[in-house]
Order: C-alpha cells, then sequence, then structure tokens
C-alpha cells in the first residue's frame, strides 16, 4: 500500500471493489484525503476496483480536477470565464503571476500556493472571482487581488 | 407529524403544519445565501443578525432564514423583512443591529441599505417594486428567497410535492406525458428538443428498467442558473426528476453536478435523504407501484461532460468522451439502458406545469416556444444576475429594463447568447424576441442562457478568440474536426488580434467554421464555430480593421491605438491621471485640458475607460 494512505481511506475505497463505476468519486476520495493521485495510488485503486491501470491514467489525466504532483497548501482559483474575461480577469492573472512567480497549473517552490485558472465559477454576477481555499472572492480589481493572496501568504506563515 | 408521508391527505397535513410555523412570527428575514451572496458575508450577516435578534429578546418573534440564491448577486449580501417587504441590499454584519433596532422594533427605513434604482437614481424601499425583479415573470424561480433550501418542510408549505402527488394518485404515466406535451415545454439546456417528445422514446424504448438523469454539469461560462435553482430549490428539481420518472417508467435516477459546485452538491443531497426520510424517495412513493432511488455524481471538472453521451460515459467512471448518435440515450444510454436526460432548469419547470395546468403554462411564451426562460445577465449592464422573462422577450427589455440600461452610461454594442456554442445580436437587433427560433435565425442560440453585455470597450476578434481558446482546450480530441480544426481556427483569431492578420484570413476561417460545424462528432465541436461566425457577420468591418492595423476598442494589445484627450470635452477633473498606471496622463486639476504623453503612454486605456465626460478619444496607432 502506499504509505500515504490512511487506513480510513483505504478501508473507504475497499468498499468500491470490484466496481469500475465507482473510478471516479474513488479518486476524488483519494485526492481528498492525500492531496494528489500518484503512480502507486493509481495503481492501488486500478487494483481495487478491478480495472486496468491505463484505464485510471485516462480518467485522471482526462478531468481538470486530478492532480498527479503534490499541491500548495492554498489554491487560488481564478475564474476565466467569460464575464471575468470582459471585466478583466487576464490583468488580475498577470498581477497575481507577479506576485506569486508562477504561472496557472504550477505551485510555489515553498508548495504554499497552486495557482490556477477555472473556466466559469459560476458567479458572474460578481465577476471578475477567484476561489481562495473555498472562498469566493468577487468584484475583484488587481489590487484587492493581489491583497488577498498576500493574506494568504502571511496566514501560511 | 412524524414518520413517512403515504398519502395525500398525510402530505396535507404537513403543508398546513409547516405553514402554520411559518406564520407563526411575526416577522422573517431573509438572507441570501447563496453562493454569491455568500462571496459577499452573506453567513455573517445571518449570523450577525441572529445575534442581535438574541440580544434584544426577539428570537420569538422574529425569525431568520437562510435561503438560497435570489440571483441578484450583484448587490449582495440581500436582505429582505417580511412580511412589510422591505428590501436592503449589499448588507454588513455591522448592520445587523441597526437593522433589528431601527427596522424591526422601529419600523423605520435605513436609508444608506435601500437599493438606488439604476435609472430614476430614487431609493427604492421594497422588494416588489425592485426594478431588477418587476420586470421579471418568477414561476420556476418563484421560491427562491422564500423558503430555506435546507428544509423540506418550507417546501412542503409552498406547495412542494404535490405536484408528485397528483401525477402518482390522478394521473396514469400516459397523462403526465400528455400534459407536458400541451404545456409545450422545451429542454432548456440549449437544444430546445421538445421534453415530452423526448420522454415518450424513453418510455417507449424496450427494457424493463430505465433511467432518469438530470444534467447540472453547467460549464457554460456565464451562466448560472442551474447553480442558483438547485441551490434555492433543490427540491423543486427533485419532484421534476420524480414525475419524469413516474411518467417514463424509471426506477433510478441521478444528478450529475459538476464539481465547481459544492454548495448545490450539499443542497441536492441533503433534499434526497430528506424526500427520502419522508417516504417521498424510495419503495412504493404514496402506497402506489411508483419506486425510485436517487443518487448524486459530482464531476471533476470537464466541460464536455455536459453533452450527454460523454455525461452518461462519466457516470460509468470513464473518461468523459461523447460517441456517435445514433443510438441516443432515450433507447441506449447509461449501461445500455433507456436513459432520459433533461437540463435542471427543464426538471424545475415540471411542478408547476402540472400545478398550474398546461394550458396556463402554454399562455406564456410564444407560438413554439412556451414558458419562461431564465438567463444569467453579465457583462457591462447595470444590474447582473439571474433574470427570468417569459420567452419571446426582447433583448432590449432585458438590457434596458431588468437590467436597468448600460453600466456607466456606455453604449450598447452586442450581446453574446449561448456561451461558448452561441453567438451575438448587435445593437440592431435589440427588439428581436427571444426563442429558439428567432435566436437562430439570427446566428445565436438560446444555449443555456447567458446573456453577456459589451460595450465599446469590448473587442468582437477578441471576444471570438476567447471562446475558442475555451473551445480549444475542452475538446477531448476524439474527433479530428474539433480536435484540429478549433486550434487552427484560434491560431488564424491570434493572428488577426497581433497585426499579422491577411484577408485572406477571413475567408479562411469561414471555410474552417462550416467544416467542423458540419463534420465533428458532438455538439461542443459543431457549435465551438457559431462564436467566429457570428462575429464575422455582424462586425467583419472590425476584423478588416484589426488587418488594417487597428483595434478599434483598443483591447489588442499589438494593435492598441493611440490616445489623445478632446480639449474641448475636458473637464479637468483628474480621473484620467489617477487611473493612468505611468503618469503619461497629466494636467492640473480644474485647469482644461489634460494631455496624454504619447512616449510614456502604454496604450492600456484605463484613461479611456476613467473619463466621465468622454473627453478621452482614441486616434490611430502611430
Amino acid at each position: 500500500m502506499p504509505e500515504h494512505w490512511p487506513s480510513a481511506l483505504r478501508e473507504e475505497i475497499d468498499r468500491a471493489a470490484g466496481r469500475p463505476e465507482k473510478l471516479i468519486h474513488a479518486l476524488r476520495r483519494v485526492q481528498e484525503t492525500v492531496g494528489f493521485i500518484s503512480p502507486a495510488s493509481e495503481a492501488l485503486v486500478a487494483d481495487i476496483l478491478g480495472v486496468t491501470i491505463a484505464r485510471v491514467h485516462g480518467v485522471v489525466t482526462f478531468y481538470h480536477l486530478f492532480y498527479t504532483a503534490p499541491r500548495g497548501r492554498h489554491t487560488v482559483r481564478l475564474c476565466r470565464g467569460t464575464a471575468c474575461h470582459v471585466g478583466g480577469a487576464d490583468r488580475i492573472e498577470a498581477a497575481i503571476e507577479g506576485r506569486l512567480g508562477v504561472g496557472p497549473g504550477e505551485t510555489t517552490d515553498d508548495l504554499a500556493v497552486t495557482l490556477e485558472t477555472v473556466a466559469c465559477l459560476g458567479a458572474c454576477a460578481l465577476s471578475p472571482v477567484m476561489v481562495v481555499d473555498e472562498v469566493y472572492h468577487g468584484l475583484l480589481t488587481p489590487e484587492k487581488a493581489v491583497a488577498i493572496v498576500e493574506r494568504t501568504l502571511e496566514e501560511d506563515r | 407529524m412524524t414518520g413517512p408521508i403515504a398519502t395525500r391527505a398525510d402530505l396535507d397535513v404537513r403543508k398546513a403544519a409547516h405553514r402554520e410555523r411559518l406564520d407563526a412570527v411575526e416577522h422573517r428575514i431573509t438572507v441570501c445565501n447563496g453562493t454569491g451572496c455568500r462571496a459577499c458575508g452573506g453567513v455573517e450577516v445571518k449570523e450577525a443578525l441572529v445575534a442581535a435578534l438574541d440580544r434584544r429578546g426577539l428570537s420569538d418573534r422574529v425569525a431568520v432564514m437562510p435561503t438560497g440564491c435570489q440571483g441578484y448577486c450583484q448587490r449582495g449580501p440581500l436582505v429582505t423583512i417580511e412580511p412589510e417587504g422591505i428590501f436592503y441590499h449589499g448588507v454588513d454584519p455591522a448592520d445587523a443591529e441597526r437593522i433589528v433596532t431601527e427596522t424591526i422594533e422601529g419600523g423605520g427605513l435605513i436609508d444608506d441599505l435601500l437599493l438606488e434604482d439604476p435609472v430614476t437614481g430614487e431609493r427604492v424601499p421594497h422588494h416588489d417594486d425592485v426594478r431588477f425583479y418587476t420586470g421579471q415573470e418568477r414561476i420556476v424561480f418563484a421560491l427562491n428567497g422564500k423558503i430555506d433550501p435546507t428544509s423540506i418542510g418550507d417546501y412542503l408549505a409552498y406547495d412542494g410535492y404535490q405536484a408528485l402527488a397528483k401525477a402518482l394518485l390522478d394521473m396514469t404515466p400516459e397523462e403526465v406525458v400528455d400534459e407536458v406535451l400541451r404545456a409545450g415545454l422545451r429542454g432548456r439546456g440549449g437544444a430546445g428538443f421538445p421534453t415530452a417528445r423526448k420522454w415518450q422514446l424513453t418510455r417507449d424504448a424496450a427494457g424493463d428498467r430505465k433511467i432518469v438523469v438530470c444534467n447540472a454539469d453547467e460549464g457554460d461560462p456565464g451562466a448560472f442558473m442551474d447553480r442558483s435553482l438547485i441551490e434555492a430549490t433543490p427540491h423543486a428539481v427533485l419532484e421534476g426528476m420524480l414525475i419524469a420518472a413516474r411518467a417514463i417508467g424509471a426506477d433510478e435516477a441521478y444528478v450529475y453536478v459538476r464539481a465547481e459546485y459544492p454548495l448545490a452538491v450539499e443542497h441536492m443531497r441533503k433534499a434526497i435523504a430528506d424526500a427520502r426520510a419522508l417516504g417521498l424517495v424510495g419503495k412504493n412513493v404514496f402506497g402506489t407501484d411508483f419506486s425510485i432511488d436517487v443518487h448524486v455524481m459530482e464531476g471533476a471538472g470537464a466541460f464536455v461532460c455536459g453533452e450527454e453521451t460523454a455525461l452518461l460515459r462519466s457516470i460509468e467512471g470513464k473518461r468523459g468522451m461523447p460517441r456517435p448518435r445514433p443510438p441516443f440515450p432515450a433507447e441506449s444510454g447509461l449501461w445500455g439502458l433507456p436513459t432520459n436526460l433533461n437540463n435542471v432548469e427543464t426538471y424545475a419547470n415540471v411542478p408547476s406545469i402540472l400545478l398550474r395546468g398546461a394550458d396556463a403554462y402554454a399562455g406564456i411564451g410564444t407560438e413554439t416556444s412556451k414558458g419562461t426562460k431564465i438567463f444569467s445577465l453579465t457583462g457591462k449592464v447595470a444590474n447582473n444576475g439571474l433574470v427570468e422573462v417569459p420567452m419571446g422577450t426582447t433583448l432590449r427589455q432585458i438590457v434596458y429594463e431588468v437590467g436597468g440600461g448600460m453600466r456607466d452610461g456606455r453604449a450598447f454594442k452586442a450581446a453574446q447568447l449561448g456561451g461558448p456554442s452561441g453567438g451575438c445580436l448587435p445593437a440592431e437587433l435589440l427588439d428581436v424576441p427571444i426563442d429558439y427560433e428567432s435566436l437562430g435565425e439570427h446566428g445565436a442560440i438560446m444555449g443555456s442562457g447567458g446573456i453577456i453585455v459589451l460595450d465599446d470597450t469590448a473587442c468582437m476578434v477578441n471576444v471570438a478568440r476567447f471562446f475558442l481558446d475555451f473551445t480549444a482546450s475542452e475538446s477531448c480530441g476524439k474527433c479530428l474536426p474539433c480536435r484540429v480544426g478549433i486550434p487552427t481556427m484560434r491560431d488564424i483569431l491570434v493572428r488577426i488580434t497581433e497585426g499579422e492578420g491577411e484577408l485572406e484570413d477571413l475567408d479562411r476561417l469561414r471555410e474552417l467554421a462550416e467544416l467542423v460545424k458540419t463534420s465533428a462528432l458532438c455538439g461542443l465541436g459543431q457549435t465551438a464555430p457559431n462564436p467566429v461566425l457570428s462575429t464575422l457577420r455582424y462586425f467583419e468591418d472590425e476584423y478588416r480593421a484589426h488587418i488594417d492595423g487597428v483595434c478599434p476598442a483598443g483591447v489588442c494589445e499589438a494593435l492598441a491605438p493611440a490616445y489623445a484627450i478632446d480639449a474641448d470635452a475636458c473637464k479637468a477633473c483628474g480621473k484620467c491621471a489617477e487611473a493612468c498606471p505611468t503618469g503619461a496622463a497629466r494636467g492640473t486639476p480644474g485647469e482644461p485640458p489634460y494631455a496624454i504623453d504619447a512616449v510614456s503612454c502604454i496604450r492600456c486605456g484605463a484613461c479611456f475607460g476613467a473619463c466621465p465626460f468622454g473627453a478621452v478619444v482614441r486616434g490611430r496607432s502611430a
């Protein structure tokens, strides 16, 4: 067993044994618990659910929400939806990138923050929008966005 | 009043009891706790109100109710005091104390929390007089803001599950299909296929077991009515699904929700569990032979999963790749079983059709498009939010009445409808009635109902490029026209926006667009060229201007025009200098005119947007 799987997780995934339709659900649980999906986790999930590793890897790489590398302790998800785009999301993205020194899909070297862009967060009336660790921040300006990122980094220290 | 609901009498007893419970307080303060209002502190406002009432010893007489999304997210957090209907917006937790003392105890209005009408500039005290709501006809949204979405009791108090009782106890499944057919309900997910015909096809398909699926994979950027519906009235969506299951003969149902909507997932799970506890989901509902189980499946982030065959594969735990149709899911869907898929808003329409009757429903809308449609109105319009209007309402009514007109007094340029699959309507089409047919005729689509209003600061070529960036990255890669055709079109658009376009590019774009449209495997690819075709149709001039070296809107950096100040219009207010990031716009306040230094100007356009007098003008790129 990959040593980073807590036993509760193993028990939960075991309940999906032999049920390939539970693959996406199982992978979500692994990621929620462990933070990302390693090759060892892929192999174990494949073994428990009774599918090939290729199928598991295919699913992991198909969906945006699965990660194959460790992620930051915090996630900044900037919306690039239409309303946010029209509202200047690219300037906000540039400002945050400037502050963090990483681009979308990347994680800072100290594993503090992962920056992501997302197609639409469904909060268009508050555009431009970003979500930091599940908390929505709306009506952003580049300055306001950087201040929120600063606060997140501050709390992390 | 415990135990399951087994008969209509049980249901009526509950309804009366919950109505009495809701009526037992002198005042009710509703606080919007949808995703948008939460982003502005709605939960904290609710808690502060509870605490303030407690401090004043009013908790027994005044109730605080968290509601689902009320659609006016831009003005959140929203607070309404019933029964008076006093409407406060932009409420802060610090306002709780004075709401309780001044409004609840003192009976007075708090002026600075009242909404200012964007057209008249007057303060509007009552919810029912707010322009954003008066221009709407809220049928599907009727209960948004009136009930706590996590309380099945609240839903029962407002005729909840009465339509299901009617479908199970008073009607045959055929009669249910027939009623929906006569109502003229069409799919709200975009294509507008008649809902009853889909139900009939699934009902007629061979097989003992059938499945009902709710498509809540709302992926179109710019649309959020499905999120709002599930967050605010999950039981209405569930009831619609149960009625569909009865009509079709299904015994299992799935709600496929996109992973980006955690609150919707939570509320739907709670709704299903509560309905199950009351016997409204489960074995022999209302003592009939109708049995049903309902599951929630969370997506994992893939736009293409909004396509029905891709969505079904995703439920099966596979890569969400579409497959060719036929066979349609109605014949062979989830695990090969006949499956009925409808969108969230479609299901949410069903209970009201059964309760109000098909004729009443069909009395709203146009000849071919019945009922209401919810639009996500966003962009450069004064009021942003969710708007439910009768089919056939014009864009002008939506933008200028419900929407309160353009923001900052700018000129309407176009509205983008239907997201990445849709198209633009220019100003000359503001009076076209919006229904499935008229939109199609003008190169746009109803789609999921996103309306993004653009003003003269928007570059149409850039908008087309934005959508193609999106569809190119969301293409699943299975078929070649989509996998290669979309990025090729995108590359041409990039070239044009970077000042390297040539006139022949316009023909290349048209040719490629036609090819992808007619040969791609699924709806994603078939509709992806629409943003290009429609901007070419109405804004070809703007494409040509780019090719000639100017982005008229000043958006494309490589083609940004130079800015100058019209000395006669300048009032020396200093707004341009405040907005300028490089200090290129300068002057002395009160001593017109200001000027823009051509050397340090980076052509960002900040001054253009900031000037309240239209004194900043665009020149041709030097």
